[in-house]
């Protein structure tokens, strides 16, 4: 399928289409490790997918801060302590 | 059938840094339909926030292949889509995935002529209860006594019931979802997929934005409105009416929160009275008595 | 190839069917209806391996067929009058995304008040969409050019879509003797079919979404008209390929009749190009007048460089319309003087605006008009109006 050299509106899949969403934060999603029960609902219900299960030990999500926007949704859905919410800029 | 949580694929078909605000319901909508039919999804996409959440051209922040198309002719470019991949033999699911508005008011029409012929799509109402793109104007899916930018004073008209109407078009399935319970929806989009002939969705969608509450609560919200009655999760094969197991509980009228701590969270109804608290009441028990006809 | 009695919609839905289209997708509005009707018969009676999706709206109509035809198979419509104007934001998206298909118009007045019988309002109304836009003379050029329209289309140097008019009444229910090539030559002349993209499960490509650049935006709407530009060779050498295959070649964008030593031109397009014919011959016969004729067959893209080489010396010339834009003047006429004046063409040009809602025009109403027209311009060089409203006899 030849598209003729035609300049057309189409576009392909992009990370980071809307840039480094992560400044959009005004607050932050810190984990703590040695509370979580792997659960998996903060990576179940993250809208923006950037949250990522490591299942091989070490910590067993990673968030990825380019992207996530902190709306706070992986905090409240966590059953534990092991997530909380700070001020983006704060003090861990 | 529950679909374990580990069980879900972890492939990303909503890719992360894209245009959606913080908390977006759609957003939650279109990961797991990623994850209910991965590369069988092809998406037909009338204006509305989904839109929009795509980011800018030559990206996007969508691994579906999209068709976006004008507001009122989802349905219709679907069903003609579905048809050419029929006839090219390619094994195709063809969502037509739109908002309120472009499924129950200016997409109605396309809608009920698809189902009316039953054409081999899935249509996915992601349901934020507003014009939520355009700035938060009321559509017909608008709850009662609720604030928009065009019901100022609150919505003084009840919200459609278009699941209802959509179990009256008889067409072989149709079901309520809400982002708050993934694996029911993934559930229902996967039992959809594998019907031919015209299926409905309606996902509940609670927007942060438009319906004023803390973007972390996206899926509190959603959870509530299923727990006090007002969203109620069923599905309809071939006409006959299932409450789903997360809804089941809430038969029982003594069960269901009380709509107020619903209601409470939600600045959209920050001035609702009391009366109109009740009219709310009388139209939760009206929506049950009525879906337990069918079921 | 066989001949048949046909009407200018039979015509059209002989022409999708012969054209092998797979999927179509209409909504009933008069004149239309018999193309549709056709269509059915052709599909449920599995002559025509097709599929019919029975549309509640014109607007779900073009939709429909813009999703298979996005699918990756050939798809067509008919319509015409409100129905078009109905669909008329879809006919943006189609040609915008640069998916070739082929709708017919059967061209109708607008309302209020209800009307159906013919004028080019509807068709006219669709020029800025990025269609190419054909207006046939006869039920014969309604086959054979909806056919060719697909290749054209489909060439990529196009990769647009396009509309053939077609009369309403006049042309949509006359039955005229048309010949009917036959499949194996069509399927000669039709090769497969050709899109610059489509839709796979599997193969994640996004259409429409908002763009960055909007410098590229701007490019994509040059892109368009280039590609109408190029469409002028690609029309040309389809009409040609036509001509050899079948015996008839229509001249491509622009047919001219007895042009060659004609001093005072008559322009026109659609069906009353036959009236025209009529009245040009009678003209030099019984008149003496050195009448010619361009028949445009294309209004989109429209035909600069025919209409600059046909009338560069013309002593006058004057194109009929058959809709107008109210405030300014007829569309043809608008497209005609525009090109042939920055082609630096000085010959006086006038419009006649005649047969709108309608209203009947026989050959004896153009040769009146001619007439009237010419004599001022042989006494007076020129026209006392340049626009003239003409009701006929």
């Amino acid at each position: 399928m030849s598209d003729g050299g035609h300049i057309l509106p189409l576009a392909r899949p992009t990370e980071g289409v809307s840039g480094k969403t992560g400044t959009w934060r005004v607050t932050k999603p810190i984990f703590n490790n040695e509370k979580c029960v792997k659960c998996m609902l903060c990576w179940l219900y993250c809208p923006e997918n950037v949250i990522d299960i490591n299942e091989g030990g070490g910590p067993y999500i990673t968030i990825n801060y380019d992207y996530c926007k902190g709306c706070g949704i992986c905090v409240d859905v966590c059953p534990t302590d092991t997530l909380k919410l700070i001020p983006e800029g704060g003090e861990e | 059938m529950v679909i374990n949580i580990k069980e879900l694929p972890k492939e990303k078909y909503l890719l992360p840094g894209n245009a959606a605000c913080p908390g977006c319901p759609e957003s939650l909508g279109l990961k797991y339909l990623g994850m209910a039919l991965g590369d069988k999804v092809i998406l037909v996409v009338p204006a509305g926030c989904t839109s929009v959440i795509q980011g800018l051209a030559p990206g996007a922040g969508f691994k579906f292949p999209t068709l976006n198309v004008p507001f009122a002719s989802s349905d219709s470019v679907a069903s003609g889509l579905a048809a050419a991949k029929e006839i090219l033999g390619e094994d195709a699911v063809v969502v037509a995935w739109a908002g309120d508005g472009g499924t129950a008011d200016i997409g109605f029409a396309t809608l009920s002529g698809a189902a009316e012929r039953n054409d081999n799509i899935i249509h996915i109402c992601v349901d934020n209860e507003a014009y939520m793109n355009t700035g938060i104007q009321r559509s017909s899916l608008t709850p009662y006594g609720a604030w928009t930018t065009t019901t100022w004073t609150g919505k003084r008209e009840r919200k459609k019931d278009l699941a209802l109407i959509m179990l009256a078009h008889r067409v072989p399935y149709v079901a309520t979802a809400s982002i708050a319970y993934p694996t029911d929806f993934i559930e229902k989009v996967r039992k959809a997929a594998s019907i031919k002939g015209f299926k409905f969705i309606h996902l509940h969608a609670p927007c942060p934005v438009g319906w004023r509450f803390d973007p972390g609560k996206t899926v509190t919200v959603a959870k509530l409105a299923v727990e006090t009655g007002m969203w109620i999760l069923y599905e309809a094969v071939d006409g006959k009416v299932t409450i789903s197991p997360f809804s089941r509980p809430y038969l029982d009228k003594s069960k269901r929160k009380p709509i107020r701590e619903y209601l409470k969270l939600q600045d959209r109804f920050r001035n609702i009275r009391d009366e109109d608290i009740k009219k709310l009441e009388q139209m939760v028990d009206e929506a049950w008595e009525t879906l337990l006809k069918f079921a | 190839m066989v001949v048949k009695p046909l009407t200018g919609n039979y015509a059209a839905a002989w022409a999708a069917k012969l054209a092998r289209v797979k999927v179509v997708a209409a909504f009933p509005i008069t004149p239309q209806t018999t193309i549709v009707e056709k269509l059915a018969q052709f599909i449920e009676s599995g002559e025509m391996d097709a599929r019919m999706i029975r549309v509640e709206s014109e607007h779900s109509a073009l939709a429909a067929v813009y999703g298979a035809a996005s699918g990756g198979v050939r798809a067509f419509t008919a319509t015409a009058s409100h129905g078009l104007m109905y669909m008329h934001e879809m006919l943006w998206w189609v040609a915008g995304a640069r998916i070739p298909m082929v709708m017919a118009v059967a061209m109708r007045t607008m309302g209020p008040p209800w009307n159906i019988w013919t004028d080019h309002s509807d068709i006219m109304g669709q020029r800025d969409t990025g269609w190419l836009i054909m207006l046939a003379e006869h039920n014969q050029e309604v086959l054979d050019e909806t056919i060719k329209m697909f290749k054209i289309t489909e060439d990529e140097r196009v990769y647009l879509p396009g509309i053939v008019g077609l009369d309403a009444f006049i042309l949509s229910h006359t039955t005229e003797p048309v010949d009917l090539p036959d499949q194996e030559v069509v399927d000669t002349f039709l090769p497969g079919r050709k899109q610059p993209y489509s839709f796979r499960p599997g193969d994640p490509l996004i259409m429409g979404n908002i763009p960055r650049s909007l410098k590229e935006n701007m490019k994509m709407r040059e892109d368009i008209h280039r590609s109408q530009e190029a469409a002028k060779e690609v029309i040309g050498e389809v009409d040609k390929e036509w001509g050899e295959l079948t015996g008839r070649s229509y001249g491509g964008l622009v047919e001219c009749y007895r042009c060659s030593d004609a001093k005072h031109f008559i322009v026109g397009a659609g069906a009353w190009v036959g009236d025209m014919r009529e009245a040009v011959d009678r003209l030099r016969a019984e008149h003496g007048f050195k009448a010619g004729l361009v028949k445009v067959r294309y209004v989109r893209p429209f035909p600069r460089e025919e209409m600059v080489k046909w009338l560069a010396n013309a002593k006058s010339v004057i194109v009929f319309d058959r809709s107008v834009s109210p405030g300014s003047a007829g569309p043809l006429f608008l497209d005609t003087v525009t090109h042939l004046t920055i082609s630096g063409v000085r010959a006086p040009v006038k419009n006649v605006l005649a047969g709108l809602t309608g209203l009947d025009v026989t050959y004896g109403d153009i040769m009146d008009a001619f007439i009237a027209s010419v004599s001022e311009v042989e006494e007076m060089g020129t026209f006392t109006k340049t626009i003239e409203w003409f009701y006929g006899r």
